[in-house]
């Protein structure tokens, strides 16, 4: 329920009280946005009463006679013109000329009534105008939503590339005071550590241009024939040599041939961040089984891990930006916090979802459904 | 708590490993002696146990807030503790706060905050003035 505000200026009384009945019980629905409207009605017997009561507090619509004592309609639309407000005018005029109009609308007027007018032809008019306000009202909170969701994002990325750039400035420093003695070898560590961080942050910087590449509209797609098994032996090789290092074995299982018609990049993208996770969050020793398949009109790809598991709660926070499961358990574990954004921003590209089921200290599994012919283009997620 | 060789123990407490590893490094450089916990919940097992002399603790870990919640649990097992909270909130977050203001001491539980990233000079002389103080 949304209350605006309507300031009717008339030198007759008669006039002035007529809106007043006409808007008191009046109601509009706004459907597009599901709003419904009441009127709340002011008067003024002049423009400069008028102008006084618009100066202290605009009303949301303006019902404004032409011909007045005093300042006229027209004179106060020329002092309004240079007032930032979203008040919308609507001219009231016995000679419901073409000029008049013409020239109200110039000024700034945004609709017209003719004198004599019934109660009807108000309520018509003011509905379309209350339509247009609360329309305009939403588009602008809904701009403000999505900027006030871009700044949250630099915010998060600055600390997330602040972090490491702090660690590697510390060890420069260390090294710079020789804190450790003269010795080379005695660095080593913080060498090795600095390169990691700074890994890390490479890793961020490529996270954020896969993202901006996927909500970029998707420009330079090409939706080929691509085959799900090669990809996902492809991802297997890049984790090789962490998943070696730890132990962890990477077991690919096709059920038939798994096709589908996709854009080689994406599901390469979403292969990386899913088997990266599996081998990151494993245990030493643990395995990580990717399982594709066919189901027409789909294909289905599991990937499966023995780590450290999630929680409910923790599954409910994976998919968010820079979001980061922080625990003791998972602290050393380096991560740009975008991957699982990347994988759902990719999946709803495909018209599909992604399931998680997962048990602390046992595993995570997630399943992947996607749409094996996607209609293309497709509309970047939103 | 001062150990067998009368050196002052800081309890530090960072989810950043390489914070830790610093930090630990000129602090015993410097003739302290240090426990370290990556979190909240390290820390208050340590606390539990032990008393160290001073405490100095990140405002965010597991949880954007721990290390404020964190000040507050030591607080209330032992005032005695002073707490120096290192953050980098001020800056990024946009939560805004300072130990200027009575109100902000009485909600903030600590002695001496020091905005990420420290000078090491800056933070031993945090612990210096606290220790002195405690005499």
């Amino acid at each position: 329920m949304d209350t605006l505000r309507v300031l009717v200026t008339d030198d007759e009384m008669g006039m002035r009280l007529g809106v007043v009945r006409t808007l008191r019980n009046f109601t509009v629905h706004v459907a597009d946005v599901n709003e419904t409207v009441t009127f709340l009605v002011d008067q003024a017997e002049s423009g400069e009463e008028a102008m006084e009561k618009i100066r202290r507090q605009p009303p949301d619509i303006l019902l404004l006679d032409h011909k007045m004592p005093g300042i006229s309609g027209l004179e106060v639309l020329d002092q309004l013109a240079d007032m930032q407000t979203d008040m919308l005018t609507i001219m009231i005029t016995a000679y419901a000329s073409i000029e008049t109009a013409v020239s109200a609308t110039k000024r700034g007027a945004y609709d017209f009534l003719a004198k004599p007018f019934t109660p009807d032809e108000l309520k018509s008019t003011i509905r379309k105008t209350a339509a247009r306000l609360i329309l305009a009202k939403q588009a602008r909170k809904l701009a403000e939503e999505k900027q006030q969701v871009r700044f949250e994002f630099l915010r998060v990325l600055a600390h997330e590339l602040k972090a490491p750039l702090n660690a590697v400035a510390g060890y420069l420093g260390l090294i710079k005071t020789r804190e450790l003695g003269d010795q080379l070898a005695a660095y080593d560590e913080m060498i090795g550590r600095s390169l990691v961080r700074i890994d890390g942050m490479h890793k961020l910087i490529h996270d954020l241009l896969d993202l901006t590449r996927i909500e970029s509209g998707q420009r330079n797609r090409q939706l080929v024939t691509v085959d799900l098994l090669a990809l996902a032996q492809a991802a297997a090789e890049t984790m090789r040599a962490e998943a070696d290092s730890r132990n962890i074995t990477i077991g690919i299982h096709a059920d038939g041939a798994a096709c589908m018609t996709a854009d080689a990049g994406e599901i390469e993208m979403l292969m990386n961040n899913l088997l990266s996770n599996a081998v990151k969050y494993n245990r030493d020793g643990g395995s990580v089984e990717v399982t594709l398949a066919r189901r027409d009109p789909h294909v289905v790809i599991t990937v499966a891990d023995t780590g450290i598991g999630m929680t409910p709660e923790e599954i409910g926070q994976v998919f968010g930006e820079f979001v980061r499961i922080k625990t003791e358990r998972t602290s050393h574990i380096l991560g740009s916090g975008l991957g699982l954004s990347i994988v759902d921003k990719l999946v709803r590209l495909y018209g599909g979802e992604v399931k998680v089921e997962s048990q602390p200290d046992a595993g995570t599994t997630f399943t992947v459904v996607l749409d094996a012919a996607p209609a293309s283009p497709s509309l970047p997620p939103g | 708590m001062t150990t067998p060789d009368n050196k002052p123990t800081v309890l530090l407490v960072d989810d950043d490993d390489d914070f830790l590893f610093q930090q630990r490094l000129q602090l015993e450089n410097a003739g302290f002696h240090v426990i370290a916990a990556q979190g909240q919940g390290q820390a208050e097992e340590i606390v539990a146990r032990l008393r160290p002399d001073v405490a100095v603790v990140d405002v965010m870990m597991e949880n954007p807030d721990a290390g404020f919640v964190l000040c507050h649990h030591i607080r209330k097992k032992d005032p005695s503790i002073p707490v120096i909270l290192v953050t980098s909130v001020n800056s990024e977050t946009g939560m805004d706060f300072d130990m200027a203001t009575e109100e902000d001491r009485a909600w903030i539980k600590a002695d001496a905050l020091l905005a990420k990233p420290i000078r090491f000079e800056q933070l031993r002389g945090e612990i210096d003035r606290l220790l002195a103080a405690k005499k």
